[in-house]
């Protein structure tokens, strides 16, 4: 599908890949970064081995383990037989197939999401995969990244190819200025509340507009990171100034003329005027309060100043008896101020929210405050590096004093692989991204917000509007 | 991989809009470096109680629906994660064809690269077809994959449309990376033509 006319950011990357079209349209795709984690890997790699095949191009390719890792001291080691198993599996096949890893105890280990784009990894104009659906996040860079099976991660190290077909194109654009209060996480949810779980699929959605040009990087990957809870398997921002310099001076990005060179050509990626779009959605950013969820998935969400939605206005018998079951699930009763719903956990972290400006936001809100009796505040830093940083900044001291637990960078909460776990019934406010039935851990109940949000629930010990803690 | 030409089988209905990759398996049975064996934990909330008994009133706890080979679903099935451990859990369970008027992205490819066949269809067709699988074992339900049909109980046909060169793979049980491979010579020359003017790409190594 090599397009003549204007082209979109998508159209771009994906004509610079298509390694060959094949009669019926299926494209064989080059990747150009591969990242790897324990979870989705094991069976790949076996495929390899008993087909006798190579890792293509190692050096394209990175591993690390992030779902499985205790956020205690690691230098105890992994409790739990099975997760240990797996991360031991990785480590295995990583020296048996040459793929750089980054061990668990190296500074710089993190959630894979994480560390792409703070290492450098993660660039303006590739095509990045892994066996991950958050793989969205990288669209942040201006790069197409989309998470895939373990089937397709195989084909990737065998082959550094994959067979698709191409996206349609979805804009959506966000203008305005942010309300006091609101974040790129809000902006988010706004988005999937507006479109629906189902609404990109088969699309890749480009943010654009003032809104999204005026987010930092962190914003920007926060906003990426949930277009898959949209349908959409992959983000796109433009890569602009504000790309470049968080890309200058990066472990693995370019340096000097070559930096030069790229930033150059990644100018000339942003769509051009006049490209088609099959979908154009606009939202207006000073309609998007602090949002918070109520239901069990990421569109099953109101501002924090509204209350828990009434099935009786669902459109048809199908939307009552969905949003019956999501109340059941949530012990929610219609008509409840969501600011009246108490909370016992509030977790901070995982690849939405994990970077040091979430736990700037969460340790602003928690200065000089103590969290509420009884509830457990998690913070997960994203990364070994926003640890260290975090640190360097007295963040961990805010927070430790304020009452909340400071961990070591993994997944934690965000789906309960490691010891971090809801218990049957336990409430829990969270940065992370999906509020399905049993993610956090089996019964568990879990309201998507910001991170200061999150932390104004910790102090309070209820989902609170953080605008009005003052 | 397993090739899927025809199936004659009994349809479990689940009317059931977004049923995401969580629920049809839990992230703390991802713990395996295996594919098979996932079948025992297939939709575990839905199907066990919190102390592992069957939940009676779900339809895979119920005959003749526990033989199901065909599942037949709403809107977004297979939703979030990129999980391949939910068709693995599908297959090994015994589904081999999935019905929804659509599907999660992530999970529809997967399911093609396990030898299952997901098929769109309208909401009204698939709540029809929901019907149909009610009646249980004296309704079986036929998916031809070579003809795109389903054929109803009443022997009414549906057509359903499929992307040709995913039906030639799984009509073969053929296998994307030996396709793939097939065109290595195109993935050699693309690589060469990079290597020139793509000098921002630099090679990984962890040090």
């Amino acid at each position: 599908m090599s397009t003549t006319g204007p082209r979109t950011l998508f159209d771009k990357i994906w004509d610079s890949h298509v390694v060959e079209r094949l009669p019926d349209g299926t494209c064989i795709l080059y990747i150009d970064r591969h990242l790897v984690h324990e979870v989705t890997s094991p069976q790949a790699f076996e495929g390899l081995r008993m087909a006798g095949r190579k890792v293509r191009r190692p050096d394209a390719t990175i591993a690390v383990a992030d779902h499985n890792i205790p956020t205690t001291d690691r230098r105890l080691g992994i409790k739990e037989e099975d997760s240990r198993i797996q991360v031991e599996t990785l480590e295995r096949n990583v020296r048996e197939f040459g793929v750089p890893y980054i061990p668990i105890l190296d500074v710089r280990q993190g959630i894979v999401h994480i560390i792409g784009p703070e290492l450098g990894l993660s660039l303006p104009g590739m095509t990045i995969v892994c066996g991950d659906s958050h793989t969205s996040t990288h669209g942040a860079m201006g790069a197409l990244a989309f998470g895939i099976g373990t089937s397709e991660v195989e084909h990737v190290l065998a082959t550094q190819t994959l067979l698709q077909r191409p996206a349609k194109n979805m804009q959506v654009r966000v203008d305005g200025a942010l309300g006091f209060g609101a974040t790129a996480k809000d902006i988010v949810l706004a988005i999937i509340g507006r479109i629906g779980t189902a609404g990109g699929t088969g699309h890749v959605i480009e943010y654009a507009g003032e809104t999204i040009r005026a987010l930092d990087m962190a914003g920007r990957m926060t906003v990426s990171n949930m277009t898959i809870e949209a349908g959409a398997r992959a983000g796109l921002i433009a890569p602009d100034e504000t790309t470049f310099a968080y890309i200058k001076g990066r472990e693995y990005a370019p340096k000097g003329e070559a930096f030069d060179h790229a930033v150059a050509y990644w100018r000339t990626l942003p769509s051009d005027p006049g490209a088609h779009y099959d979908t154009t959605v606009v939202l207006n950013a000073g309609d998007i309060a602090p949002m918070v969820t109520w239901g069990t998935n990421p569109g099953a969400v109101v501002p924090i100043t509204g209350a828990v939605p009434d099935p009786s206005t669902a459109k048809d018998e199908a939307e009552r008896a969905q949003m019956q079951r999501m109340l059941e699930y949530m012990a929610l009763t219609p008509g409840t101020r969501m600011q009246d719903v108490p909370v016992d956990v509030v977790f901070i972290g995982s690849c939405t929210n994990g970077r040091i400006e979430d736990i700037r936001a969460a340790a602003a809100v928690a200065r000089g405050r103590k969290v509420a009796a009884n509830v457990q505040a998690l913070v997960v830093p994203g990364s070994g590096l926003v640890k260290q940083q975090a640190e360097q900044e007295g963040l961990d001291r805010i927070l430790l004093e304020a009452g909340f637990e400071w961990r070591e960078p993994c997944c934690s909460m965000c789906l309960g692989m490691n010891p971090d776990k809801l218990t049957r019934g336990q409430r829990c406010a969270s940065t992370s991204n999906r509020n399905f039935e049993g993610r956090q851990g089996p019964g568990g109940r879990t309201h998507l917000l910001s991170p200061a949000m999150a932390a104004a629930a910790a102090v309070t010990g209820r989902l609170t509007d953080v605008r009005e803690l003052g | 991989m397993q090739a899927f030409t025809s199936l004659t089988a009994v349809a479990a209905p689940l009317p059931l809009a977004n049923v995401d990759t969580d629920k049809i398996i839990p992230a703390r049975f991802l713990k395996t470096i295996k594919r098979s064996g996932l079948g025992v934990h297939l939709f575990d909330t839905l199907r066990f109680d919190p102390d592992g008994n069957e939940r009676p009133d779900f339809v895979l706890n119920q005959e003749p629906f526990r033989h199901a080979q065909i599942l037949i679903a709403h809107e977004n099935f297979g939703c979030g994660s990129s999980r391949e451990h939910a068709p693995w859990a599908l297959l090994d369970f015994g589904i081999r064809c999935v019905i929804a008027p659509d599907f999660g992205d992530i999970f529809f490819n997967n399911s093609f690269k396990n030898g299952i066949l997901p098929v769109r269809l309208p909401r009204a067709i698939c709540d029809q077809l929901i019907e149909d699988a009610k009646l249980g074992g004296n309704a079986r339900l036929t998916v031809d994959l070579g003809r795109q049909v389903i054929v109803r109980p009443s022997g009414e046909e549906i057509r359903f449309e499929i992307d040709p060169f995913r039906k030639h793979l799984l009509l073969h049980g053929l296998d994307d990376i030996g396709q793939t491979l097939q065109h290595v010579a195109s993935i050699d020359a693309y690589e060469r033509k990079r290597q020139t003017g793509q000098a921002w790409i630099p090679a990984i190594s962890v040090s």
